[in-house]
């Protein structure tokens, strides 16, 4: 059979795309091709997303073009991109539940007409189910479809508006391994039927299986492009990873005390259902940090709920100090002595519109002197906020200001100065530096070795792989909810780590 | 239990519930967009003023009507605005819409009669009843469905009209899903605040019909305080309804009901079981509301709008 | 170019008071222009409506005695309001608390020493409408239902209670056809000062302090504090929502429950129509227009009960509708809701093309 004639059909040129404080896109250029699937391989805030999103539509890039079929274009909403062929597939699909397939897939027509005609639809939706062998029942309602299913229903949705160029984001972080493999095998067909497909991916073996062409990015820029036939999986690993000068800290040497924390099999469900984690089984010691890298989504921010008694375990336990304290409530969990440190600043860490006063009380406020029985002295809570202000340098130090108006860095410093003086024993750290400066970084990073030095175990989950080598003693690996390797960070690499976080298991850290 | 008698109760159900189902139609298109319009009770009552004090002076109840829905209209208008375009609290902008709106039209009662004064007492043109030809001679069903006012026929039509628009048409489609998931719907290029504009204009439009057949067609002529309460009843038959246009029928038919049952029994000598029933279909919402939200399956099927009560914002996340 | 709100970051010191200030006169001219569009002088009126609410010992006592039940209902709406629990069923849990109250007036004041009658009211009063309340509130902190139509629902159920029973099995034997119970006995009535005004305003002054206590000086206040700004943070500190909804509303219903009791025990002095006109929700405007300050719910339930007053007078003096009390209050609604949107959101106006997201945060 002869290979089709592959056309270049989208040419992005020097795109720069800039949010505050962060340069997501650094003059990236990219060629799309018909008839192929193209991986757009890279760690998070590596900019793949960013770069999709200028070219659905949802973005303009601060410089730069895009060519379509060699004419330059500009988009003003997603709906001039798809007008012109091009449609993206989110991570959170926008189908509205109550409705059946066939009625969201009207619902994106820009037709003007009164009637409804569902029967059309029906038809060509049963063409397109064939031609493309993806199996979709126009009369399901979205709320009985799994989450395999709703995304055929948004990949329908786009060929069926005449998408030539699909995007789609981590497809597969919501699938299980069958429906992964049943979308790869739609894809091709669509590739073979003259498509150009472009998956949005961290994950190795997604792109070894999925596509013919891979593009590598890292922190804005490009780094390479090659076809998957030419090359292997620690190729990609350590060109997404790249090398990295690392920040030198002083990391006295501890030797670990009695097991502290210890998780035993443990599964959970995310919020959609799925599992996020699967027999996850570690114990950390007292003066150690347990450093957790992965891309985000693989299950990090479930793990940290677990332990915390913000999400119930569907198997396993949880035991602090040999005590079981599986599923207890958020408050079992802090008077057992677990801190958290969430990766949700604003949303969950702190009250925004409250004094900083208050936030920095949110743990002490139940305990004299604070409290007495039922009542609260103000007074009291006002010195507490004051001295903790003080040892942890929060500025401005007013305790009156509502807590919105710190600096990102200031925040942190807040929820820190709470979560570590309440502290009796565990902390978990959830992306304690995203959005931080260096100075900010560096004294945060400080204060998770001093509290290491007296006795604490701490459970650092972080897309930040400098800072988890900097800092822990051991590193566990997540991927898809299981754990891939667990090491002490002496003995395991950069890259290995790297392969790791992208789903490529290493015998040697099988333990 | 004779025909006469169970017509006599059909002929009072169907005049006592029309207002109810005109009221809690337009409401269910309100909320269906995801908006919380508490301010039908105001807006009904002015309906009713408006609609009297232009049929008197013009002689004409069409033209009372036209006047109805126009100010009604601009009082949907005016919530719309407040709770859409300026994102204020739907509850509180629709309890203020009733304590103005029932302020209002008691004013105008008082004030808008020959010479400044009362319009209480006043005979005015109205829709009178008439016998529908041909089918007012089908057995029971004729002399009572078949033997009302103009307004009652125009919302025999209107009822499957609106519910095939609701679900049989593509704009209905669109109403569904704003209501449901705006900010999917908004990512499929639906103009999510101008649908709730026109779904709230359109609702007040329906509540200013039910007040306008309350005093021109049921009651004839203005009392103070004429809806008593209706306006509150048809909020509750929307959740009784479940949204839907066709089980709000049975639930105006049920309330009509119990005031035709309690006007046969105040003729008969006592009241006293009266208010128990009255509380009935207010025990049965709540019962329906907690069977809603325990069931999340039957939730969605239902189709309780969920975005209800919450402003739509397209750059804030939640 | 197109016009956006957008949110502010801070609410300037300025805006915060000129713009209701401005929202007030804004209504003023409002309904002047309404009361000449009915052939009456608005400055005549005005005047006559501030004479007739301020202007001499009577016109204030009346005006208390329509501000109380507000201040008491009012403050019981704020602090659910502050847990963001939409509790619209004050007027139901007022009702109720009317009930309690009646009954023990009519039917187990004979069984108590005068001196306990009072206080046995009281605490009836407080425990229904506090159970009243408990009911939507159970629903909410468990299953989750939705409040707002909960708590509208179980108004309608306790204002035809109130209604069957002042007609029916309580009915005054010799009332003539008088809609309402017999008449108290003198030891359950509540003791007034001049006029009518009754003790229910030391009450209300009572219960502005205890909330304003438990707001910012007990552990029940802060977690109040901190659910109504941030749910899951509150979570996340171990915060037990459900718990302190059920407080809360037990606090909120026994509010009310109070102030049924104070309207049937210091007013009527018996259970009749005339309890269920509508204080419930006029309570809830009168706590937003407060922002939720106990302080601030007092003043401007005295000036809400000074308008209505004030309305009346209008009517008796000028022959014009008493509505024109509520069509002004509605007024002043409408333009300190359009108006405080004002001190929230800023007007920008667009120019060009702006980018297609713009709040958009970076992903990966």
């Amino acid at each position: 059979m002869i290979k089709p004639q592959k056309l270049k059909v989208v040419q992005l040129k020097s795109i720069t795309k800039k949010f505050p404080g962060v340069l997501a896109n650094d003059q990236v250029n990219l060629d799309i091709n018909n008839h192929e699937i193209l991986a757009l391989l890279g760690e998070n805030g590596a900019g793949k997303t960013t770069l999709m999103n200028v070219l659905a539509g949802l973005y303009n890039p601060d410089k730069g073009e895009i060519f379509l079929h060699g004419k330059p274009i500009k988009f003003h909403s997603p709906r001039d991109a798809i007008a012109n062929g091009i449609g993206m597939v989110h991570q959170h699909f926008m189908l509205v539940e109550s409705l059946t397939v066939a009625e969201n897939i009207v619902l994106s027509l820009q037709s003007k007409t009164l009637s409804l005609n569902l029967d059309r639809i029906r038809q060509e939706i049963s063409d397109l189910s064939n031609q493309y062998h993806m199996p979709v029942d126009p009369d399901a309602y979205i709320w009985q479809l799994s989450v395999g299913e709703q995304q055929r229903v948004e990949i329908m949705r786009l060929l069926y508006r005449g998408a030539d160029i699909l995007i789609l984001d981590e497809p597969t972080a919501v699938l299980t391994p069958k429906e992964a493999i049943e979308l790869a095998s739609v894809l091709r067909h669509m590739a073979n039927e003259g498509k150009a497909i472009i998956i949005i991916t961290h994950k190795l073996n997604e792109v070894m299986t999925f596509s013919d062409r891979v593009t590598i990015l890292r922190a804005g820029r490009v780094v390479d492009s090659m076809l998957t036939e030419k090359t292997s999986k620690e190729e990609l690993a350590h060109k997404m990873i790249g090398r990295k000068v690392l920040f030198q800290l002083e990391k006295p040497q501890c030797s670990p005390g009695p097991t502290v924390l210890e998780l035993e099999s443990v599964d959970a469900l995310n919020d959609k259902g799925l599992p996020a984690l699967r027999s996850i089984s570690f114990q950390i010691c007292s003066g150690e940090i347990l450093g957790v890298a992965g891309v985000a989504g693989n299950g990090q921010r479930e793990l940290a709920e677990v332990i915390t008694g913000l999400r119930s375990v569907t198997n396993g336990s949880v035991l602090v100090n040999g005590e079981d304290v599986t599923n207890c409530t958020p408050l079992e969990a802090i008077n057992t002595g677990i801190s958290h440190i969430p990766g949700d600043r604003i949303g969950v860490g702190l009250v925004a519109n409250l004094p900083v006063s208050d936030n920095l009380t949110m743990k002490a406020y139940r305990q004299p002197p604070i409290t007495r029985g039922l009542f609260l002295d103000s007074e009291k809570l006002h010195k507490f906020a004051e001295n903790l202000i003080r040892s942890f340098s929060i500025t401005p130090p007013l305790p009156e200001i509502p807590a919105r108006l710190l600096s990102g860095g200031n925040q942190q410093r807040l929820v820190l100065a709470r979560e570590i003086t309440a502290n009796q024993g565990v902390i978990i750290g959830v992306h304690p530096t995203r959005g931080l400066d260096v100075g900010a970084t560096e004294s945060v990073r400080c204060t998770l070795l001093d509290q290491r030095e007296h006795g604490a175990s701490v459970l650092l989950i972080s897309e930040d792989l400098e800072e988890i080598i900097q800092i822990s003693d051991r590193i566990l690996v997540l991927y898809n909810g299981l754990i891939m390797g667990r090491a002490s960070t002496a003995e395991i690499t950069l890259e290995e780590i790297g392969l790791l976080m992208a789903g490529q298991s290493l015998n040697k850290y099988n333990h | 239990m004779d025909n006469a008698f169970i017509v006599s109760i059909l002929i009072i159900t169907i005049r006592a519930g029309t207002s109810l189902l005109y009221a809690t139609l337009g409401e269910i298109f309100t909320e269906r967009a995801g908006i919380l319009n508490l301010g039908v009770e105001g807006i009904m009552i002015m309906g009713a003023a408006t609609s009297f004090s232009t049929a008197y002076y013009t002689n004409n109840p069409w033209l009372g009507l036209i006047a109805a829905i126009i100010v009604c209209g601009f009082l949907g208008l005016i919530h719309a605005f407040l709770t859409i375009t300026l994102r204020a609290d739907q509850v509180v902008s629709g309890l203020a819409m009733t304590i103005f709106g029932t302020g209002l039209a008691s004013f105008m009662g008082q004030r808008l009669g020959p010479r400044g004064t009362t319009l209480i007492g006043l005979q005015g043109p109205s829709f009178d009843r008439f016998p529908f030809p041909l089918l007012n001679h089908l057995p029971i069903l004729g002399p009572s469905f078949f033997n009302q006012d103009i307004l009652v026929y125009i919302l025999y039509l209107l009822i499957p009209i609106l519910w095939f628009f609701l679900y049989k048409t593509r704009p209905g489609l669109k109403l569904r899903a704003v209501g449901e998931n705006p900010r999917a719907s908004d990512s499929m290029g639906i103009d999510v605040a101008k649908s709730r504009y026109q779904y709230t204009i359109l609702g007040a439009v329906l509540i200013g019909i039910a007040g306008s057949h309350l005093s021109l067609g049921y009651l004839q002529g203005w009392a103070e305080n004429i809806t008593g309460g209706r306006g509150w009843i048809a909020i509750a038959l929307v959740i009784f309804a479940t949204w839907n246009p066709l089980r709000a029928v049975l639930g105006a038919l049920l309330f009509g009901g119990i005031n035709a049952i309690q006007f046969r029994m105040q003729a008969a000598g006592t009241t006293i079981p009266a208010s128990f029933l009255n509380m009935m279909p207010y025990i049965f919402t709540i019962l329906v509301l907690v069977i809603i939200t325990w069931w999340e399956a039957f939730r969605k099927r239902i189709g309780a709008p969920s975005a209800l009560g919450l402003p739509y914002v397209r750059e804030e996340k939640d | 170019m197109k016009i956006s709100f957008e949110k502010r970051i801070e609410r300037s010191k300025l805006s915060v008071i000129m713009v209701p200030v401005i929202s007030f006169i804004l209504a003023l001219l409002s309904g002047a222009i309404i009361l000449l569009s009915f052939g009456v002088n608005p400055l005549q009126a005005y005047t006559v409506m501030i004479r007739g609410s301020l202007g001499s010992g009577y016109a204030l006592s009346e005006t208390l005695v329509k501000a109380i039940p507000l201040m008491l209902t009012g403050l019981g709406v704020s602090i659910s309001f502050r847990m963001l629990f939409w509790n619209i069923g004050a007027e139901g849990q007022l009702a109720m608390g009317g009930i309690a109250a009646s009954f023990v007036a009519l039917f187990l004041e004979k069984f108590l020493q005068p001196i306990l009658v009072l206080p046995t009211m009281f605490i009836s009063a407080i425990l229904a409408g506090a159970l009243w309340g408990l009911i939507p509130a159970s629903l909410k902190a468990i299953l989750g239902v939705n409040e707002i139509l909960t708590t509208l629902m179980m108004n309608y159920i306790a204002i035809l209670l109130v209604e069957y029973l002042y007609l029916g099995p309580w009915r005054d034997p010799e009332g003539y056809g008088f809609p309402g119970t017999a008449p108290f006995p003198k030891t359950a009535w509540l003791p007034r000062f001049t006029g009518r005004i009754h003790i229910g305003i030391i009450l209300a002054i009572l219960a502005a302090t205890l909330i304003w206590f438990i707001l910012n000086h007990t552990k029940r206040g802060y977690e109040i504090r901190i659910i109504g700004q941030n749910p899951r943070a509150a979570r996340y500190t171990g915060i037990n929502i459900g718990r302190n909804i059920l407080i809360v509303m037990l606090l909120s219903g026994g509010l009310a429950g109070i102030a049924g009791m104070a309207e049937v025990s210091g007013i009527a002095r018996r259970l009749c129509s005339g309890l269920t006109v509508g204080y419930g929700y006029t309570a809830i405007i009168v706590a937003w227009l407060a922002s939720l300050n106990p302080w601030g719910i007092l003043l401007i339930a005295f000036l809400i009960g000074g308008v209505f007053v004030g309305g009346d007078q209008i009517q008796i003096a000028m022959q014009t509708p008493a509505a024109v009390a509520q069509v002004l209050q509605g007024a002043i609604l409408f333009f300190m809701l359009g108006g405080t949107i004002f001190s929230n959101y800023r007007v920008r106006i667009i120019r060009g093309l702006e980018k297609n997201n713009p709040g958009a945060e970076p992903h990966g």
